[in-house]
């Protein structure tokens, strides 16, 4: 069933600072298969290395050994250029933190990952709006984003990811700074997006998310490695 | 429109928007670019007004001038060196002039006496120049006094003024005739200021004046030549000397830009990581960059040049008059001839935008070794 | 009309104009420079009758009137403390004794 398969990860070890003193096995030897369509959380405590699997999951970065595949194509060995054209075009991300730039409005930060593209200014400002609309923020299209609450930023952080229209959204741990209400409220958006086709991968070690009833695998990793999958 | 110019639309989209955000600083560090190529700008079209102007003023001076020197000092020549020089194999025509200054104690001010060589002035008269008739608001008809060296108090009628948009060269001038001058100064009826001397063929100065210096030993002869060196000497060393207080300031800000432009705070670090996680190139970051250095700097250069422009020539460099006029309380009102010189505006925009821009992107190399995952980090 | 002006196209016209006034002050000097240079000749004309060769810009001292005809080799001629027009002058000022004078 190799069509479901979006994403699959053979023998894949990420070791930061490779060579130096401060040298860390971050993920070792793992196999994996992201289902398209589905959504996959990364479970694990901190350390446990799932943050570095989603970087190398979603192209920021390159494993140290192993392959990855996208679509059936080997993607670990392709120049900086084409991962980066692979996460415009593929992968919608929402850091932990959110990492919106400071000073600007939510409408900007939410059209940043299609600047280099260059759409119709009018049409990327109508599609930044709509996906304001679609999370109930439009009324904060063009408030600076440090003065969002913690639910609007991740919301903008969400319509950021989702600008580009990406097949696969990537967050990293979305619950962690939010009250159960907000979180329900992620869940929502989550569902929402599932249900519109889209594969969804988080990390998390919340059991409000890898408990809830959306998500379809659930991979739990200890110490670089594949613990538990279901 | 094709995809290079709506990409490099959203990036300057970008770029502005970041500079917005340190809106006091960046204003404050534009508003002192836009200053600096203002000083450096107006500093450069004035002195090349000014040289050109000495120039065309030198250009139609007195060939040769003779002076007679005593123990090295300058001492009124005797009438007979005229005929001495018209005796001279090569020279056209001889005069001797009459002119010296006037210090005018009640104004403090210096005026330059001479006897006009090609107009009559009638006895007991003056012409005087434009800075005098506005210094002492004089007009024609009008009576004014000179102390002689004496002290007698002399009385002229002032029969007339020179044209105003002269005054860069005459407006201190005042004009009298021959009895009124040698009877005022008790200037010696034997006796020249210093003789000029024209020669018919343009090439053989240098030739001429050797044989003057030969025939009169105590003569100092000064040749056009002469003086066009001495005015070059002159414009070059104060132009150095503005230079070298300017190239302080020019140093400061440089240091100042690259404090500004080179360093990457980690907010910015961060900010580029952020950028590349999201989908953009280096080359986009680099880009972003590079419109920031190229707006600030353009922007402020056109600023600059611009004030500069309308300061020299249409306000005859007001700001510079201090240090133009010292201590000096005759100044001319002038216009100078809108001449641009494109080297000198070349060399200030090499020297202003330049650097800034190369500042700005330099660091970029470094941005774009930091990798998209840092911020997953 | 879009009414949410981007910044580039704010920025960008703002670049625009500062270089049409650029552009426009070579136009004014071409403009202005018939009648001024024309002003210069005149005035050259006047040196020449008049048989000038200074510009009368400094006429603080008697010595810096004439700078052509200055005499090149007595710095200080006329007063002690000042400046005469030579570089040696700014970098080793005279001495300023009268200034202790009563």
């Amino acid at each position: 069933m190799t069509d479901t398969v979006l994403i699959s990860l053979k023998k894949v070890s990420k070791i930061h600072n490779e060579g130096r003193p401060n040298e860390v096995q971050a993920v070792v030897g793992i196999d994996l298969d992201i289902a398209r369509g589905k959504v996959t959380v990364l479970r694990g405590a901190s350390g446990s290395g799932k943050t570095t699997l989603l970087t190398v999951i979603g192209c920021l970065a390159r494993p140290s050994s192993g392959r990855v595949a996208l679509d059936g194509r080997d993607i670990s060995g392709m120049p900086e250029r084409f991962l980066t054209r692979i996460r415009q075009e593929t992968f919608g991300f929402v850091f932990q933190g959110f990492n919106l730039l400071r000073g600007m409005s939510a409408l900007d930060n939410i059209m940043l990952p299609a600047y280099p593209q260059a759409p119709p200014h009018r049409w990327l400002r109508r599609r930044a709006l709509d996906l304001l609309s679609m999370l109930r923020l439009e009324h904060r299209a063009d408030t600076p984003v440090e003065m969002l609450s913690g639910g609007e930023a991740q919301r903008t952080a969400i319509a950021r990811a989702l600008v580009n229209d990406p097949p696969i959204l990537i967050a990293d741990e979305p619950t962690a700074n939010l009250d159960t209400a907000l979180t329900r409220e992620f869940l929502g958006i989550a569902e929402t997006l599932k249900a519109q086709g889209k594969t969804l991968i988080l990390t998390s070690h919340d059991p409000r998310v890898f408990e809830a009833g959306m998500v379809d695998h659930v991979v739990t990793l200890r110490d670089g490695r594949v613990e538990e999958r279901r | 429109m094709n995809h290079f110019f709506a990409r490099h639309l959203y990036l300057v989209d970008f770029t502005v928007a970041s500079l917005g955000r340190r809106r006091g600083r960046n204003l404050g560090l534009f508003a002192v670019y836009v200053l600096l190529v203002f000083v450096l700008a107006s500093v450069s079209l004035m002195t090349h007004g000014l040289r050109r102007e000495a120039q065309a003023i030198l250009e139609s001076s007195p060939e040769i001038v003779v002076q007679r020197m005593i123990a090295g000092r300058n001492d009124p020549v005797p009438t007979g060196a005229v005929a001495a020089i018209t005796g001279i194999r090569g020279v056209r025509a001889v005069q001797g002039r009459l002119w010296g200054y006037y210090y005018d104690a009640g104004m403090r001010a210096n005026y330059t006496l001479m006897v006009p060589p090609d107009r009559p002035v009638e006895s007991g008269a003056v012409v005087i120049g434009g800075g005098i008739a506005r210094l002492r608001q004089l007009d024609t008809g009008d009576i004014v006094h000179f102390m002689a060296p004496d002290g007698r108090i002399v009385r002229f009628t002032v029969s007339g003024t020179l044209d105003s948009a002269s005054e860069l060269v005459s407006a201190d001038l005042v004009l009298m005739n021959e009895g009124d001058f040698r009877a005022f100064f008790g200037f010696p009826a034997d006796r020249f200021t210093d003789v000029v001397a024209s020669v018919r063929n343009p090439r053989e100065v240098g030739t001429v004046a050797s044989k003057i210096a030969l025939a009169l030993p105590e003569a100092r002869v000064v040749t056009r030549a002469d003086m066009l060196r001495t005015y070059e000497a002159l414009f070059d060393w104060r132009g150095g000397m503005v230079a070298v207080v300017l190239s302080g300031a020019v140093l400061a800000f440089v240091i100042l830009a690259w404090d500004k432009a080179a360093g990457l705070s980690a907010d910015e670090r961060r900010e580029i990581g952020v950028l590349k996680a999201i989908g953009w190139e280096t080359s986009d970051v680099i880009a972003v960059k590079f419109w920031e250095g190229a707006l600030v700097s353009l922007l402020a250069f056109l600023a600059g040049y611009v004030l500069a422009y309308g300061h020299v020539f249409y306000f005859s460099g007001a700001l510079f008059e201090p240090a133009l006029k010292g201590w000096a309380i005759l100044y001319p009102r002038f216009r100078l001839v809108p001449e641009i010189n494109g080297q000198q505006v070349a060399t200030i925009f090499f020297f202003t935008v330049v650097p800034y821009t190369l500042a700005t992107i330099f660091p970029i190399w470094r941005a774009a070794t930091i990798d998209p995952d840092t911020v997953m980090r | 009309m879009n009414k949410h002006l981007r910044l580039s196209t704010t920025s960008l016209s703002v670049l625009a104009v500062a270089l049409a006034a650029a552009l426009a002050t070579l136009v004014d000097a071409a403009l202005r420079f018939d009648s001024e240079a024309l002003a210069r000749r005149n005035r050259a004309a006047l040196a020449e009758t008049l048989q000038l060769s200074d510009l009368s810009l400094f006429t603080e001292a008697r010595y810096t009137r004439h700078p052509a005809l200055a005499d090149l080799h007595s710095a200080f001629q006329d007063h002690p403390a000042a400046l005469d027009h030579f570089p040696s002058a700014a970098w080793m000022p005279p001495t300023r004794w009268h200034e202790k004078q009563p």
